[in-house]
């Protein structure tokens, strides 16, 4: 089992969910975090003053998945998050160590799916 | 003679400020509707109404609209309120100054097109948007404005009631609205579902500011502090009132709850529907009026929209253009000498050709503002292009034209 956590640009997280759907990658967690790699970003004006080196906006996933789904679901991020530019975004693969669902207690590969 | 009336001024000046209020609101109104990225860009699109319209409507606006003539429009005999002057003009308002009447109807120039934005919000490239509303406020609205209550317009002279501008204001904004909804097309991945509101309170927000400022628009048009007025007061909150509650009700019928949301949308649809008959009808039928409105629009809303696939983002042609239709006939229906005497009387009063006069007004407006609307429009597009990159769609138009988010994440 791993946990794939990928940031991405938030005006792809449509595609990539789409992507995902198509290869029945279904349960996923998204969250609105800031953080900054090299890209300086979209810069902000207000009131004619520019701000630049802001945190930037960008959105978390996170994939519980098991081994037969990990690349599926990288090559699925890929697809829909590639723009080229920087900015673009990274994905994490983490070992999973144990996994269960609340509502019946089951654990491991069962609980995943 | 030309008199000056001091309550009657006062009355005018106020009614002015409330109306210019509505823009604002209808901003809150809106911004709470869209997506979180694209709020700032509604609010900008109304502000900067408010700046342009009023230089546009002392520099020609007010001449092409008002001046006597004729013909098309009013033409610029009036242009930089030449011989616009504190003295009243009899033949539009005989106890207020001549510029106080300029200002109120200033106020209505400034909210008309900003409703059009309903229908293509979340997706206009901003300097288009700038020209196209410049345009439409210059061969639109000063036209239709003419037509209808300027000396000499054929509409007015024709026997058409519209006592606060249901065809020259709500009418006309909501089928250019269809006009422009048509021709932007779809926004991108809508196809799941309509975005949920950003933020309901600014459109509770939005709706209470409408309300309070509405009483300007529909009282302030009898353009005096008399009964006339106050007739038009309240059967315009009566018709609001009917109106939310009736839309809550259809919603708990047909949804198995009553939203706020709903609440909202019948409230304006019976602001909407009131606005042409404030000054001529009873408050009985502002009871019917508001009631049947909201059925009309819901029918509009969620049963015809989504039939057709036409992607009307905010309703602007839903609750407007349907509402304000209901409202120009149903003035043709109810309206009543007893009331005013300088109107007259609709169907139920015993004359049918006022309804007739009536549904002319609403087919030429229709006919008018829809053809115009997509002409410049499509001269627009040609120009400057009219939609966004999709990829500044999905970043939202706050960022992409303006620069500027509305909240932060963490502080």
């Amino acid at each position: 089992m791993k946990l794939i956590v990928a940031i991405i640009q938030p005006h792809k997280l449509e595609e990539v969910k789409e992507k995902l759907y198509k290869a029945e990658v279904n349960l996923i967690t998204v969250s609105e975090v800031l953080g900054h790699g090299q890209q300086k970003g979209v810069t902000e004006i207000y009131r004619g003053a520019k701000e630049t080196g802001n945190l930037l906006r960008k959105i978390r996933l996170e994939i519980a998945v098991n081994e037969s789904f990990v690349e599926p679901t990288i090559k699925a991020i890929i697809k829909g998050a590639q723009t080229g530019n920087i900015g673009d975004g990274k994905i994490f693969v983490l070992d999973l160590e144990r996994c269960i669902r609340i509502r019946t207690g089951e654990e491991g590969s069962l609980a995943i799916g | 003679m030309n008199m000056i009336n001091s309550g009657d001024t006062a009355w005018v000046l106020v009614s002015s400020a409330l109306v210019l209020l509505m823009t604002p609101a209808l901003a809150f109104f809106y911004g709470g509707m869209v997506r979180k990225k694209n709020v700032l860009s509604i609010l900008m699109q109304c502000c900067i109404i408010l700046g342009l319209i009023s230089v546009q409507w002392v520099l020609f606006g007010y001449s092409l609209s008002f001046a006597p003539g004729k013909g098309f429009w009013g033409g610029f005999g009036w242009a930089g309120l030449n011989g616009v002057g504190l003295e009243p003009y009899a033949d539009y308002a005989g106890t207020i100054p001549h510029q106080a009447f300029m200002v109120f109807q200033m106020m209505f120039a400034i909210i008309t097109p900003a409703l059009i934005i309903g229908a293509f919000a979340e997706r206009m490239k901003f300097s288009a948007f700038l020209l196209f509303t410049l345009l439409w406020a210059t061969l639109v609205y000063d036209p239709l404005c003419h037509w209808v209550w300027g000396l000499g317009g054929w509409l007015r002279n024709m026997g058409a009631l519209d006592f606060a501008g249901g065809t020259v204001v709500h009418i006309n904004a909501g089928i250019a609205a269809l006009a422009t909804a048509l021709a932007i097309g779809k926004r991108k991945n809508i196809d799941k579902g309509t975005p949920t509101p950003h933020n309901m309170p600014f459109v509770v927000l939005g709706t209470g500011l409408l309300w309070f400022g509405w009483f300007g628009f529909n009282a302030g048009s009898a353009l005096a502090a008399n009964g006339l007025a106050v007739n038009a007061f309240v059967v315009t909150n009566t018709a609001a009132a009917a109106a939310g509650l009736s839309w809550a009700i259809i919603e708990w019928i047909r949804n198995g709850k009553p939203t706020i949301f709903g609440f909202c949308s019948g409230a304006v649809a019976g602001l909407v529907a009131i606005t042409p008959a404030a000054g001529f009808v009873n408050v009985v039928s502002a009871v019917i009026i508001g009631l049947l409105v909201s059925v009309l629009c819901f029918i509009a809303v969620s049963i015809i929209k989504p039939m057709l696939g036409y992607d009307d983002s905010l309703d602007a042609f839903g609750v407007h253009c349907i509402g304000g239709i209901w409202g120009a006939l149903a003035t043709g229906l109810f309206a009543s000498k007893a009331v005013n005497p300088a109107g007259a009387d609709g169907l139920f009063y015993g004359n049918p050709a006022q309804f007739k006069i009536q549904l002319i007004a609403v087919l030429i407006t229709l006919a008018y503002s829809f053809v115009m609307t997509f002409v410049i429009y499509k001269a627009v597009d040609l120009l400057l292009g009219m939609r966004v990159k999709e990829e500044d769609e999905m970043m939202g138009l706050d960022l992409t034209q303006h620069h500027e988010r509305a909240y932060t994440v963490l502080e």
